[in-house]
C-alpha cells in the first residue's frame, strides 16, 4: 500500500496544548485585572502585587501539570 | 561537514537529556548535587561575609544583603503573614536566596542547568513547606481544631458539607503541596527543554545542508539568546511565587477564622 501522508509523534503532546488552553486564559485574566486595577488606582500597585503572583501561580500550575503528564505518558516508542 | 553535525546531534531533546553521567562515587555525586551545594554554600558565605562587619553606613556587599532580606521581610512575610510573619523572615529569605540559586544556574554558563530540573529537589522543598505549615497549624489549633478549621469551613449550610469537606481536604492535604513542588519542577524543566530545542535544533537546520533552513538556524540561535534571558526572569519569578506561597500556606494555618 503507498502511504500518501503519516502522522508521527506523540498524541500526548496534543493533550498538553489542550491543557494549556485553560490555563493561558486564566493567567491572561489575572494580569487583565492587575493591569485595570493599578490603572484605576495607582496606589494599589504593591498592595496587589503579592495576589497577582498568587493568582498567577495557581493558574499556571494546571498549565505545567499538562507538561508534566505529557512526559509522563508518552509511549515508548 | 553537514551530515557529521546532523548525526551527533541528539534532536529532538529528550527526558533522557536530564539524567547526566555521574562524576564520582557511583551515582552519590553528580552535576545536580554539586550544583546544590553550590547554591548552599552561596547562601551561607553571603550572609556571612555580609554580616561579619556591620556598618551604620553599609558596604555593597552588606546593602546586598540587607536589601534582600528587607525585600522578604517586608514584601512577603509582613504583607502576607502579618506582623506575626516577621519570625518566618529568616526562613522564607535563605529559602528565596537557595532557590533563586539554584534555578539560575539553568542559565549560567558551564553549569547550563538548574538543579530544580530534577523533580527531587523540588520535592523536598515542599516538604519542608508542608510539615512547617501542617506543624504551625496544629501547634496554634490543636489536631482537633486545625482539621475542624480546614476540613469544615464555617458559614457554610451542613448539606454542603458534603461537597465542600472532600475538597478541602484534597486541596489542603495533597493538590497544595503537589503544585509547590510541581511548579518549580516544570518550570525548570520546560525551560531547559526550550534551550535544548532552540540550540540543538540551530545546529540540526545548520547542518540540514539547505541555504534556507541554514538562516533559519541562526534566527533559531537568536530564539536561544532570547529565551536565555527569559529563563533568568523565570528563574526569579519562581523562586519568588515559592517563597508567596509558602508564607500564604504558613497564613492559613495561622489565622482564627477560616
Amino acid at each position: 500500500m503507498n502511504l500518501l501522508a503519516e502522522v508521527s509523534g506523540n498524541i500526548s503532546s496534543i493533550g498538553y496544548g489542550l491543557a494549556a488552553i485553560g490555563p493561558g486564559i486564566g493567567v491572561g485574566i489575572v494580569f487583565a485585572a492587575y493591569i485595570q486595577a493599578t490603572a484605576r488606582q495607582p496606589e494599589s500597585a504593591s498592595l496587589t502585587r503579592t495576589y497577582l503572583f498568587l493568582g498567577f501561580a495557581l493558574s499556571e500550575a494546571l498549565a505545567l501539570f499538562g507538561l508534566v503528564l505529557a512526559f509522563v505518558f508518552r509511549s515508548s516508542t | 561537514m553537514g551530515d557529521q553535525v546532523l548525526a551527533d546531534t541528539p534532536f529532538p531533546p529528550s527526558v533522557e537529556d536530564f539524567y547526566l553521567p555521574s562524576i564520582a562515587f557511583g551515582s552519590w555525586v553528580t552535576k545536580f548535587s554539586l550544583l546544590v551545594w553550590l547554591a548552599v554554600a552561596f547562601v551561607i558565605i553571603f550572609f556571612l561575609v555580609a554580616y561579619r562587619n556591620p556598618k551604620l553606613v553599609p558596604t555593597k556587599g552588606q546593602w546586598l544583603a540587607e536589601s534582600a532580606y528587607g525585600f522578604i521581610r517586608d514584601g512577603v512575610a509582613k504583607e502576607v503573614i502579618g506582623s506575626d510573619g516577621l519570625r518566618f523572615a529568616p526562613y522564607l529569605t535563605s529559602l528565596f536566596l537557595f532557590i533563586f540559586m539554584a534555578n539560575i544556574f539553568g542559565v549560567i554558563p558551564l553549569a547550563q542547568i538548574s538543579p530544580m530540573a530534577h523533580i527531587a529537589y523540588p520535592i523536598v522543598l515542599a516538604l519542608s513547606t508542608y510539615v512547617l505549615y501542617l506543624y504551625l497549624g496544629i501547634k496554634k489549633h490543636g489536631l482537633g481544631g486545625y482539621l475542624k478549621d480546614r476540613l469544615f469551613p464555617p458559614g457554610a449550610p451542613w448539606p454542603l458539607y458534603v461537597l465542600l469537606t472532600p475538597i478541602e481536604f484534597t486541596q489542603y492535604f495533597i493538590t497544595q503541596p503537589l503544585t509547590l513542588a510541581v511548579r518549580l519542577f516544570a518550570n525548570m524543566f520546560a525551560g531547559h527543554l526550550i534551550l535544548l530545542v532552540f540550540t540543538l535544533g540551530g545546529f540540526v537546520l545548520l547542518g540540514s545542508g539547505n541555504i534556507a533552513l541554514a538562516a533559519a538556524g541562526f534566527i533559531s540561535f537568536g530564539m536561544a539568546i532570547v529565551m536565555t534571558l527569559f529563563e533568568a526572569i523565570v528563574a526569579i519569578l519562581q523562586a519568588y511565587v515559592f517563597v508567596v506561597l509558602t508564607a500564604s500556606y504558613i497564613q492559613v494555618s495561622l489565622s482564627d477564622e477560616h
